[in-house]
């Protein structure tokens, strides 16, 4: 994996005293709030409803071990113990006190990780694959480009300012686990006649206007990303509205003005920006690449696994679960799972933390990865060491088996955290893990994603899930939202919301009569959820909503 | 007919720790909404509210919060005022790790 340049190190120290300079004064009084914000924001310092709150950036999602080991220091450190990991491949403290933020961003920096642009209208941090550079169906490891981003969009004097923020998600499979269709622009690594090169979309996004990104070219060369790049961007920056902050962002300017006047603009300014490129961006790629080389695997038969999946029956539920396919036939990437039922999904404390750093040294080739399901991936593991590794795993209370099933839901920290959410998401989504796990059923239900949001700006990813929840304040009470049929893979679908929203203590319920419709519509156990919902439309699902809600009610 | 006023109290971020104070009568600032001053009347409201952003050097985002008078002080009306008046609902950590 990269790590940082000379030139990285002295960028980072140099922007981290700016900011320690910037702390200062605002403590001694000489800026006021309204000149600090901007300044803090652009640092990943947001103050939200019970404290502040840092959001560091995990490039494209991707850790070593002494990077796990520091976000570790850091909770124990200057937090409660614990971090928060978000659907954005970021981490979160909730309670760092201001004072000791340039500490925290110090820290940092000595591992090679920071908080710049995790916030602001700015090009936020480019999400990545979290299966890349391990996963059997992948064309090319897209990190290096990711990375690429990465330097070209940090501190871009030009996007510093733009009518909002901008997130950039690559994936380099065609399964896309990176919902590329859901960001700014998404990026796809695709070959046409034996080349490699990126399918862009643009203008796709959740919050209070979901979109699904559009093709605005079906093939860029690889060596052209970042003068395609900048050209749609600065396309967006000098179109894009900034009268209403609610119609800002590219989804917006590309709905209002069609993706053919778009492309038509992005092309022309292309041909600028092109010309402006000598050539140092592709060397610099070249030394990039050059540290995304694949670690030593190492060969070996597997008999140990062959032997614990034969006789270990839990060994052997988490590996069915948690396991996915290596791009070498002795390895398999292994998903840790944060969403023990009951627990916050995303929290890590600083000893899972630590745990998880050791057992990526001693078995993972020292690699780590956030997906933006809020949960760590070790992307390489010789099968023979999965048995040990998934005792220690267990011992640590990290063992839980439900990866793409019920209780692996992706939710926002919504309103027990932040200053924007309407509503709660946290015990929603514990309620729901903790109530299947009693009725064991989460198996039989098979592959199902809810995603719930805390408020119209969709962190939760509630669009896109299987099953979505949105929590409303309605008249001052929280009311929740379903929305159905939503999908985050390549070919991503918005849910469709189902009617009138439940109040908190009947979401559960709800959930429960939509899964019991599911079990008794579906044709057969191989028919996922998904699958059902597709062949019958929304009517079976609304009536085990509303219908039988006013039966009970009745009754 | 403007609509008629319903009680108050201040309530900011404090700079430093980032955590929810309430102003208080003596013009303090207290982190308990118990110990907030209840304010009953517009006018008092309006003229608090400017204290409180006078002291932009200790204090982050003064705003008047909706309240309903209690037996202990002054209650919250609203649900998001009442998870700043105690903490997440996750972990007892914040103002309810403390009581």
């Amino acid at each position: 994996m990269y790590s940082y340049s000379d030139f990285d190190r002295a960028f980072l120290a140099e922007r981290n005293a700016q900011f320690r300079a910037q702390v200062e004064r605002r403590l001694k009084g000489h800026l006021t709030e309204d000149e600090f914000k901007p300044l803090r924001l652009m640092n990943g310092v947001y103050l939200q409803l019970h404290a502040y709150m840092l959001r560091v950036a995990i490039p494209y999602g991707t850790l070593n071990g002494a990077q796990m080991r520091q976000l570790a220091l850091l909770a124990e450190k200057w937090d409660k113990g614990y971090g928060h990991f978000t659907t954005r491949q970021n981490i979160q403290y909730n309670w760092p006190k201001l004072r000791d933020i340039p500490d925290m961003l110090d820290a940092l920096a000595e591992v090679g990780l920071h908080a710049i642009q995790t916030s602001g209208n700015t090009i936020r941090n480019t999400t990545a694959d979290h299966f890349a550079g391990a996963a059997a169906d992948e064309i090319a490891d897209p990190r290096p480009l990711a990375e690429l981003i990465r330097q070209w969009s940090t501190d871009h004097p030009e996007f510093q300012f733009l009518g909002r923020k901008f997130k950039i998600a690559i994936t380099g499979s065609p399964e896309d686990r990176a919902v590329t269709a859901a960001h700014d622009i998404g990026l796809r690594i695709v070959t046409r006649d034996g080349e490699q090169g990126l399918q862009v979309l643009v203008g796709g996004g959740l919050g209070r206007t979901p979109m699904i990104g559009q093709v605005l070219r079906d093939f860029l060369p690889r060596a052209d990303l970042l003068p395609y790049l900048e050209a749609a961007l600065s396309t967006y920056n000098l179109l894009g509205r900034r009268d209403n902050k609610y119609k800002a962002r590219i989804k917006i300017t590309v709905h209002e003005n069609g993706i053919e006047e778009i492309r038509r603009l992005v092309e022309a300014r292309f041909i600028e920006t092109r010309a402006e490129f000598s050539g140092e961006d592709q060397a610099l790629l070249a030394q990039i690449e050059a540290q995304f080389t694949p670690p030593a695997f190492r060969g070996g038969n597997t008999e140990t696994y062959d032997a614990a999946y034969a006789a270990d029956p839990v060994f052997r539920a988490w590996a069915d679960t948690n396991l996915a396919a290596h791009r070498r036939a002795d390895h398999a990437i292994v998903s840790i799972s944060l969403k023990a039922p009951g627990a916050t999904p995303g929290d890590a404390t600083a000893a899972q933390m630590r745990v998880m750093a050791d057992l990526a040294g001693q078995y993972g080739y020292d690699e780590l990865r956030i997906s933006h399901e809020q949960n760590v991936i070790l992307p390489h593991v010789h099968k023979s060491d999965l048995p040990a590794l998934h005792a220690v795993l267990k011992h640590h209370g990290l063992a839980t088996a439900n990866i793409g099933l019920i209780s692996d839901i992706i939710a926002c920290p919504g309103m027990d955290y932040c200053a924007l959410a309407t509503a709660r998401s946290i015990p929603i989504a514990q309620e729901i893990a903790t109530r299947f796990e009693e009725l064991k059923l989460e198996h039989d239900i098979g592959p199902m994603k809810i995603k719930i949001s805390g408020c119209i700006n969709a962190c939760g990813h509630h669009h896109v899930g299987h099953i979505g929840i949105l929590g409303l304040d309605r008249a001052g009470v929280e009311n929740y939202q379903i929305t159905l049929g939503g999908d985050a893979g390549p070919d991503a679908v918005i849910g469709s919301r189902t009617g009138p929203g439940f109040p908190a203590e009947e979401i559960v319920p709800a959930i429960e009569r939509l899964i019991r419709a599911y079990l008794d519509l579906r044709e057969d156990a191989a028919e996922p959820f998904l699958a059902t919902y597709r062949r019958l439309g929304d009517a079976p699902f609304k009536s085990a909503l509303y219908d039988e809600s006013a039966r009970t009610k009745a009754a | 007919m403007p609509r008629p006023f319903t009680p108050k109290v201040v309530t900011a971020s404090d700079l430093l720790e980032g955590d929810v104070i309430y102003l208080t009568a003596e013009d303090g600032w207290t982190r308990q909404l118990t110990e907030a001053e209840l304010i009953q009347d517009e006018a008092h409201a309006q003229l608090r509210l400017l204290f409180a952003e006078s002291q932009p050097n200790s204090v982050v985002g003064a705003y008047l919060a909706e309240v309903k008078p209690g037996p202990r002080g002054p209650e919250p009306t609203h649900f998001r005022e009442a998870f700043r008046a105690t903490g997440p609902s996750n972990y007892a950590h914040g103002k309810q790790a403390g009581a």
